[in-house]
């Protein structure tokens, strides 16, 4: 116990020599949070699907009426884990809305989209675009300074997720709220109706779910350990940490 | 020094968690008493009750009115779930097409009533075109005809300082709103679909009456009902969760 608090005491009062980590205090908490969120919304979200895993477009759809798309799944009705699941999906809404915000007004204060996230110029030229997809195909292993900062890929995927995909499972799922719509209609009008909206919730999900699915394929390629340990202390190693 | 620091850091985490806690307790007695505090506020997942229907009641001030559609978006299939009772006071009932039913009014009114369908058909109706959406996820449109509650409300003389109104059906079901909800416009007791009677419908239609509440889900619009209670507090209702839905995992309110 001694041994570990000397060290860590004598690290705090070298501060100068400390690089910046990988990841920011706020971009790590949020990541989290949201990564717990999001698990949540999405096992909720199948169980409240199997109520129903029958997809419609427009207003109105239920059994005995032309489906848009029947998903390979069981009508599971009588799951006691629907109602709390449904509590759970809400309070994980607002879990995400609230990280979320405080992600994208940080990122936008201290400039982290247009730093790290927005694509730089020299890098969206044909070459380069080629050069990251053909490493990314070969499942070529990122060095640890091509780890250190975001690549095209990485930047379109997260500024989808960011600012598209994110927020349309906000409007589309608001859009199914009889509440909300009162207040607002156009926002489930302009989606085609209710049905639509449960449609367009369920396709942008799937999508989301998929980007985890890659997200976290790519993180065990890159190297899991590093890159977790640089997204939960923001350093990839202790060396990582200190200037050499 | 090095010890100091962290100290100050306690004491200041301390204090701030002392008056966020407190703030959290004034924020929910506020929230109560301008009844932005849904019944179900407790338990694991309270936080997330709290922060929908506050947040909705707020949006909706104003008496917002949940969309209508026109006679040509009325569906073909209109689905049910949800059955009629099968105990013998109910099957008697339906036997003696809902004769001897009566719909009871009582709580915090001027005038405790006893109505009787024919009573109920004869007040100013009110005909609307509304979604029916199922927590499920089906949805189907069609055309409700009834009397406004807010038209019983004042009929009964309900005390407008009373903050919800309890529905008791045949059945187990029972459930509540809030007076602002009871007092909306498009919040009815309907007796007819599509131009028909629910007594000449299958029952699980809500014979011989149903609430339509139009800014809510499906599971909200109780059927079968008998009873109607104005309340100053659902804290001394059931087990004071405003509704059997909580009960069996939904929650209370089904704004979403």
């Amino acid at each position: 116990m001694a041994g570990n608090i000397v060290p860590s005491s004598l690290a705090r009062n070298n501060l100068r020599v400390q690089r910046p980590p990988r990841h920011s205090a706020v971009v790590r908490l949020t990541h989290w949070v949201h990564a717990v969120a999001f698990v949540a919304l999405v096992l909720s979200g199948v169980g409240i699907l199997l109520a129903h895993p029958r997809m419609y477009w427009g207003e109105t759809g239920t059994v005995g009426v032309a489906s848009l798309f029947d998903l390979p799944l069981p009508f599971v009705l009588d799951l006691p884990l629907r109602g709390p699941g449904r509590y759970l999906h809400f309070l994980s809404a607002w879990v995400c809305l609230f990280s979320g915000l405080l992600y994208v007004v940080w990122g936008l204060y201290r400039q982290h989209f247009r730093k790290n996230i927005l694509p730089k110029r020299a890098n969206l030229r044909l070459g380069p675009i080629v050069n990251v997809v053909w490493n990314h195909l070969r499942f070529k292993r990122p060095t640890d300074d091509e780890a250190n900062v975001y690549n095209i890929l990485q930047q379109f995927s997260y500024l989808a997720v960011v600012f598209v995909l994110m927020p349309f499972m906000f409007i589309t799922g608001l859009a199914m709220s009889p509440a909300i719509t009162s207040v607002f209609p156009v926002l489930v009008t302009m989606l085609g109706g209710h049905q639509s909206a449960r449609t367009l919730h369920f396709l942008a999900a799937s999508s989301l779910v998929i980007f985890l699915l890659v997200h976290v394929g790519m993180v065990i390629l890159a190297g899991f350990t590093k890159r977790v340990r640089a997204m939960i202390t923001g350093y990839s190693s202790r060396a990582a940490k200190e200037l050499s | 020094m090095s010890i100091e620091i962290p100290r100050r850091k306690i004491l200041r985490a301390g204090l701030a968690s002392v008056a966020g806690a407190s703030g959290l307790a004034a924020a929910a007695k506020i929230a109560d008493r301008y009844g932005l505090l849904a019944p179900d506020h407790g338990g694991i997942f309270g936080a997330g009750e709290v922060l929908t229907y506050g947040a909705q009641r707020l949006l909706m001030f104003h008496h917002s009115m949940a969309r209508e559609f026109n006679r040509a978006q009325i569906s073909k299939v209109t689905r049910i779930n949800h059955r009629y009772p099968d105990d013998d006071d109910s099957l008697r009932l339906l036997k003696g097409d809902f004769a001897d039913w009566r719909l009871r009014v009582d709580g915090l009114v001027s005038h405790p009533t006893f109505f009787s369908l024919d009573e109920i058909k004869r007040m100013p109706l009110r005909s609307q075109i509304t979604m029916l959406a199922c927590e499920e996820g089906w949805s189907y449109i069609a055309e409700w005809t009834g009397v406004s509650l807010s038209y019983l409300m004042n009929l009964v003389g309900a005390d407008p300082k009373a903050k919800w109104v309890v529905f008791y059906p045949l059945d187990d079901f029972w459930g509540s709103i809030d007076m602002a909800e009871a007092l909306h416009p498009q919040t009815l007791l309907a007796y007819r679909m599509n131009g028909e009677d629910l007594t000449d419908l299958i029952p699980a239609y809500g014979a011989p009456l149903r609430l339509r509440i139009p800014r809510q889900l499906g599971y909200k619009n109780l059927k079968y009902l008998v009873r109607i209670s104005v309340v100053e507090s659902l804290r001394i209702v059931g087990d004071g969760n405003g509704s059997a839905a909580p009960d069996i995992g939904y929650s209370w309110y089904a704004g979403i």
